[in-house]
């Protein structure tokens, strides 16, 4: 975007990792990157089918639990929210690194965000896709879902907005829906270079109605920018509203261990740590698959890496504050769920394994030579994502399991049901992801342009 | 107001297409448009384009929304469906603002993307200036040049001659839109 502009001049005296290697001129570029619209690469249609055989088991299990009831999973009372809610928070999470890149980096002038952008954005859209699922099946009757919805139903009730769920259904749905128009917004224009550049009338005609007769004229370019900027605005506060929204389902209960005040920027910050964490997971591969290592260089990867090392800082004291403030506060309860049963009790021992996950993995990223190496990168990439996914856990199971009467502790185990939807929704990601790539561009094509031409001006080489 | 038919000429890098605008703006021209694979905002600055018009009708699509968000709060739990709970208070403000910032977003975005689609014209699948040989590179790697009948300038002979002296590959009349 224009925006990235006055960020440049900074970007050149940092020559360590360029941001683009060598300077692809346009018609290269669009053929570069529209040539995987033509035809899927070695593997991508084997590891099509694998998630997809995930997603029909996932499915699989949502009827079978449509049809039994959720007795069919693990929890019960006390522990009354447990794999459910975890992919919840889990998968919105994940979709926040998205949003943080394509707008947050977008308003800090960031010129890096443009070769990743789009897949961060269609990652944040398949993490909600996945995340709006969870809270759906744990509703029990899942087909009364529009009773969250505020309408003028007949039998005079109306939803109950000082409960949280009205609010995570708003935040939920506006996220969803914001992330979408940005995406579209930004996909535009590579659209109309897809239907002018395919091959075939066929191909032509269906990115071409997507295109919306986008012609690329001066006055077009001028109000696009205008309402992408403004798109990235809204998105901005809204991404932070989402996971402080999620994380009052917690803190606005009674329970020792969810009611604290810290959980609103606690949430907010895990969840662009395992957002980048997927971001990674997903890039590497990625730009290995399609051969992008110069749009998408060590810079990047380097980047993301000091990210992940910040935020990583970031959960570590939240860990630090939250332990504190039990202790602090004084009261008994909270003292005990934070400081007796998490370090000590049932689930100590992933207590223990989180902290070390999400706590140690990301310092191997002081060293400048393991931020740029990518087997280390997907190691930690997938350590951090499992931690962040235990830190739910701990959360949710651990402290709902001791709760204050000791006679109605239990501890948890999750059925097969419930592994089954976890690790189907993980492929059912996987393959909404593989369709993306094969069939819009993953890559802003208009935005390399003009990042192309902020790096060399008027058409010099370097 | 894009200009209507007229030429169209096709440039072979953005500084020529930046260049030809301001030329073509010391010329007296002035129903002039560019067509570009990529944002150029340098084109604008010499034509005074004036400033998009979107973010006013956003703020007023976000209050809107702020004001719709907290109406339905408000109607659905005080008025129509009040519910005793614990003895907590039937208008709790702070318990509504949640919602209220949600749809207070969710307005400004639906205004801001319905708003650039009303301002650009779009959907419109057909356009004159698509009936151009060639065109289909404007959104790849080529740049091209409009300049309307519409133009108190505008004669054929002579912007035909003006646009090539700009290093125009070529110059083509536009199909006037009664064509199909």
């Amino acid at each position: 975007m224009t925006a990235a502009r006055g960020a440049l001049t900074l970007d050149r005296s940092a020559p360590e990792h360029p941001v683009m290697i060598g300077r692809p001129d346009d018609a290269t570029l669009t053929a570069r990157l529209l040539a995987p619209l033509l035809g899927a690469p070695r593997g991508w249609l084997l590891l099509l089918g694998l998630t997809g055989a995930g997603t029909l088991a996932l499915f699989g299990a949502i009827g079978y639990t449509f049809a039994r009831g959720i007795g069919v999973w693990g929890n019960n009372i006390p522990v009354a929210w447990a794999f459910a809610i975890i992919n919840f928070v889990w998968w919105i999470g994940i979709g926040h690194a998205g949003t943080f890149i394509s707008a947050f980096l977008l308003l800090l002038r960031q010129p890096w965000r443009g070769s990743v952008n789009r897949v961060a954005e269609a990652m944040t859209l398949f993490a909600l896709t996945n995340a709006a699922l969870f809270p759906v099946l744990h509703l029990g009757r899942p087909w009364f879902v529009y009773w969250l919805l505020p309408y003028p139903a007949r039998f005079g009730v109306w939803p109950q907005f000082r409960s949280a769920l009205p609010w995570d259904a708003a935040a939920v749905g506006t996220y969803f829906i914001v992330s979408l128009l940005f995406w579209y917004l930004g996909l535009l224009p590579d659209l109309a270079s897809a239907r002018d550049w395919l091959p075939g009338l066929r191909r032509r005609r269906i990115y071409g109605v997507f295109a919306l007769g986008w012609r690329g004229a001066g006055r077009q370019w001028r109000e696009y920018r205008m309402a992408y900027l403004l798109l990235a605005g809204l998105a901005t506060p809204l991404v932070i509203s989402v996971h402080s929204i999620v994380s009052l389902d917690f803190s606005i209960s009674q329970l020792p261990g969810w009611h604290s005040t810290i959980f609103p920027p606690y949430f907010v910050v895990g969840a662009i740590y395992s957002g980048f964490a997927m971001v990674l997971l997903l890039v590497i591969p990625l730009r290995r698959l399609y051969r992008l290592e110069d749009l998408i260089t060590a810079r990047h990867l380097d980047n993301m890496a000091k990210l992940l090392l910040t935020m990583g800082w970031l959960m570590a004291y939240a860990y630090v504050v939250e332990a504190f403030i039990a202790w602090y506060g004084g009261n008994l309860y909270e003292r005990y769920a934070l400081l007796v049963a998490r370090p000590l009790g049932p689930y100590a021992w992933l207590f223990w394994l989180m902290l070390a996950a999400n706590v140690l993995t990301p310092q191997v990223f002081w060293s400048s030579r393991l931020r740029t190496s990518t087997p280390v990168l997907l190691g930690a990439s997938l350590i951090i994502l499992a931690g962040m996914w235990l830190e739910r856990f701990v959360i949710v199971v651990g402290s709902l399991s001791t709760d204050f009467l000791p006679s109605s502790w239990h501890v948890y185990r999750p059925t097969w049901v419930d592994l089954t939807i976890l690790g189907g929704s993980v492929c059912f990601f996987g393959f909404l992801f593989l369709l993306f790539v094969r069939w819009l561009p993953f890559i802003p094509m208009h935005e390399l342009r003009e990042l192309r031409r902020d790096l060399s001006p008027h058409g010099a080489t370097p | 107001m894009s200009p209507r038919g007229g030429l169209v000429a096709e440039l072979e890098s953005a500084d020529a297409l930046e260049a030809a605008v301001s030329e073509l703006q010391a010329l007296g021209y002035r129903s002039v448009e560019t067509y570009a694979p990529l944002d150029l905002p340098g084109t604008e600055t010499s034509r005074r384009v004036p400033r998009s018009r979107l973010g006013p009708f956003v703020f007023g699509g976000g209050v809107a929304g702020a004001v719709l968000g907290y109406g339905i709060q408000w109607y659905a739990d005080v008025r129509a469906f009040p519910v005793a709970v614990g003895g907590r208070p039937l208008h709790p403000v702070p318990a509504f603002i949640p919602a209220t910032f949600e749809t207070t977003v969710l307005c400004a975005a639906l205004t801001a993307f319905v708003g650039v689609l009303v301002a650009l014209r779009l959907p419109a699948l057909w356009h004159p200036v698509f009936e151009v040989d060639g065109f289909e590179r404007a959104s790849t790697d080529r740049f091209w040049l409009q300049v309307g009948r519409d133009d108190p300038l505008f004669d054929r002979e002579r912007t035909t001659a003006d646009l090539a002296s700009m290093g125009a590959v070529r110059v083509v009349p536009v199909p006037e839109e009664q064509a199909t």
